[in-house]
């Protein structure tokens, strides 16, 4: 799970890591109230989406006046911010950050993970922040210093002390580096982060540290032992497709093609893209029904396949292990029957209770193409898109 | 022979729940000795004729058993795995899905570190079967047929898809393991693979990878270096949309990085035989192994 930058930052100050003073707004007058109440020179006005490149888009812009603050403000919100992170489509924008102006000496980059490949976390480090840190990588991978933290004995003081010379900081910040440090890897065990970035993290010309910008990201699996993190969700950033699924506890992702997927299993569910497309076709979404799929989650993950108006035709693979093939076969019967599907229906059922679900089908007769196997039930449904056009 | 598990595995349960009551009963009908159940607050019962143990070391004590499949839901479930690893079974399979990073990141070092006999295979796994002898999990185990291939995959469904293409050409299975899709993993491809390429009943794999991370590049490096027997492959997530989870905590694209075309690209390197598309699995292995 994501989170906004200002709700990144407001965790940071709890964990003791400095960032600059800010306040939230919903409108120009609160932007302005809010810069009158910091009361520097100079305050920063950023949006607030889930994205990066917020700068670039235009969603990020200094004001030298509270009045300057709040003409910002009202530009921001409600546009539609576009970077690289967005999509074409871009997220409207429904609050803004205003923060106190920093004297910027240095522009540093720091980021805190875990690394699958050597099973612990990863402190990432460079002396160019400011910039897309993959490009850094790509470009000038020397600039890049990786310190890996066991998974039990936690962080050591001369790791920071390694990070801390490939920052080129002096000894008296490389002590500020080190509670900042402290401060970020307690925050990440302690609520179960998968990522904590923050670009840039500036040096101040009097010498401080301080977290420019925010990224956090939060294990969704761990969100259960975690009710204050969950309750920072911001649903407006959600796809709405996405969202509706994970309601019903489906996995959901909306594609751009025209055969809507229905599969059971996340391997089997990338799988059928990879054959649609093999087969001549597109696929319309990802959709993995899960272990406990009966009747109504079949029901309910028709309807979602069908909110799509790309979809020409849909595409049932289920190859039932824990999910049974009848229960399967009846909601499919089921919302076939219930809901105005009208477009062409392929359904392939194989595994546990395969030949009752499609006696099922059979018996139903309703217009769904029944098929053998993975590449025939694929054809099937690229054939059933042509055929439509 | 097979790997991991065989006839004479005696597996107990941990977790009875509705899941793990369903399985333990499906195993043992499959032919499995399923010899205990671990449920804390419920030892003494018997379940689905089962005896009931409060702690994994005196279901061992009482019945002998070697090896575990774990049901238990997230919060308890790295627990469960230490658990086992603390009664020293030689085998523990975790089906749970969704256990926190941080929970199997500190349980995997803790089986590291300590320097544990046991092997850990999962989490968020299917488990293991080997035809005709022994159902660990919950694949649907009569799609299997005894023979000379070794089956691993991070995926569940999909290593079915796989196994079920195989059964069909007439061509059997050794051992059908099922890894797991999560970023900590207890087995991992190479160890699978150095497991296979050791068993004397297994004459080529099939091993199913899908996009994130770089375990796939790992085994293939493994395979270039130290296989001696064939091993196909397939590689799924080829037109997945970068930086979505897909399903899977592990199957991300993250930063450019664990694409299916580069993991293709390893494999092929190695010399492993890669399907174009998850319908081909089976015929690939034919054609590649001259079974």
């Amino acid at each position: 799970m994501n989170v906004h930058e200002y709700q990144a930052k407001a965790l940071f100050r709890e964990y003791g890591v400095a960032v600059p003073a800010g306040e939230v707004a919903t409108t120009p007058a609160e932007a302005e109230a809010a810069a009158r109440s910091l009361g520097t020179p100079v305050t920063v006005v950023k949006a607030q989406v889930h994205a990066g490149g917020r700068g670039k888009g235009g969603g990020v812009k200094l004001a030298k006046s509270t009045g300057e603050a709040k003409q910002h403000a009202s530009d921001i919100l409600g546009m539609t911010l576009v970077t690289h992170q967005t999509g074409p489509e871009g997220k409207l924008v429904r609050k803004v950050y205003v923060e106190a102006g920093s004297a910027i000496a240095r522009e540093l980059y720091l980021a805190l993970t875990f690394d699958r490949g050597s099973e612990s976390f990863a402190i990432i480090a460079s002396t160019e922040g400011g910039m897309d840190i993959e490009e850094v990588a790509a470009s000038t991978p020397e600039k890049i210093h990786t310190e890996f933290v066991d998974a039990l004995a936690g962080i050591q003081g001369y790791q920071i002390r390694k990070i801390a010379r490939a920052l080129e900081l002096d000894p008296g910040q490389g002590k500020k580096l080190e509670a900042f440090l402290r401060g970020l890897f307690a925050l990440y065990l302690e609520k179960d982060a998968s990522l904590v970035e923050i670009n840039p993290l500036v040096v101040t010309e009097e010498g401080d540290l301080l977290a420019l910008d925010g990224k956090l990201n939060f294990d969704d699996n761990a969100l259960y032992r975690h009710p204050e993190i969950a309750a920072l969700r911001d649903p407006d950033e959600e796809d709405p497709r996405e969202r509706a699924a994970a309601e019903i506890d489906l996995a959901y992702v909306g594609l751009d093609g025209s055969i809507g997927c229905m599969v059971n299993g996340a391997g089997l569910a990338m799988a059928t893209l990879d054959q649609i497309t093999a087969s001549g076709g597109s696929p319309a979404n990802f959709l993995d029904a899960g272990g406990g799929a009966d009747k109504e989650k079949v029901k309910e993950a028709f309807k979602l396949i069908l909110r799509d108006d790309k979809v020409k035709a849909i595409l049932v693979n289920i190859f039932g292990g824990i999910v049974r093939c009848d229960l399967i076969a009846e909601g499919v019967v089921a919302a076939a029957d219930e809901l105005s599907v009208g477009v062409p229906l392929v359904v392939r059922l194989q595994g546990t209770n395969a030949e009752e679900g499609r006696q099922i089908l059979a018996d139903s007769n309703l217009d769904i193409t029944p098929a053998e196997t993975f590449r025939e039930a694929a054809e099937k449904a690229v054939a059933a898109v042509q055929e439509g056009q | 022979m097979a790997i991991l598990a065989n006839r004479d595995t005696k597996l107990l349960v941990q977790g009875l729940g509705r899941m793990g009551q369903f399985h333990a009963k499906l195993s043992a009908e499959y032919g499995t000795q399923v010899v205990a159940g671990v449920h804390p607050g419920r030892g003494g019962q018997t379940i689905e004729g089962l005896p009931v143990f409060e702690t994994v070391g005196e279901a061992v004590a009482e019945t002998g058993a070697n090896a575990s499949v774990i049901f238990v839901p997230p919060p308890g479930a790295a627990d469960a795995i230490l658990e086992a690893a603390d009664a020293e079974l030689d085998l523990v399979c975790c089906i749970t899905e969704g256990i926190p990073v941080l929970d199997m990141a500190r349980a995997k070092r803790a089986l590291v570190t300590s320097g544990s006999r046991t092997r850990l295979v999962g989490p968020n796994c299917p488990g293991v079967v080997v035809p005709e002898q022994c159902r660990i999990g919950i694949m649907p185990a009569q799609i299997t047929k005894p023979g000379p291939v070794g089956v691993v995959s991070r995926s569940g469904t999909l290593t079915y898809e796989a196994v079920d293409q195989l059964s069909r050409l007439g061509i059997g299975q050794s051992t059908c393991l099922g890894i797991g899709g999560d970023p900590v993993i207890g087995t991992n491809f190479t160890d699978a693979l150095e497991l296979f390429e050791a068993d004397p009943d297994t004459q080529a794999v099939v091993m199913i990878g899908e996009i994130g991370g770089s375990a796939e590049e790992a085994a293939a490096a493994y395979v270039r270096d130290h296989m001696s027997k064939p091993v196909a492959a397939f590689i799924a997530g080829q037109n997945a949309p970068a930086g979505k989870r897909m399903g899977h905590a592990g199957a991300i694209i993250a930063g450019g990085k664990g694409a299916a075309s580069d993991k293709m690209a390893a494999l092929t390197e190695a010399g492993v035989a890669v399907a174009a598309s998850p319908a081909e699995i089976g015929e690939t292995l034919k054609a590649h192994a001259k079974l």
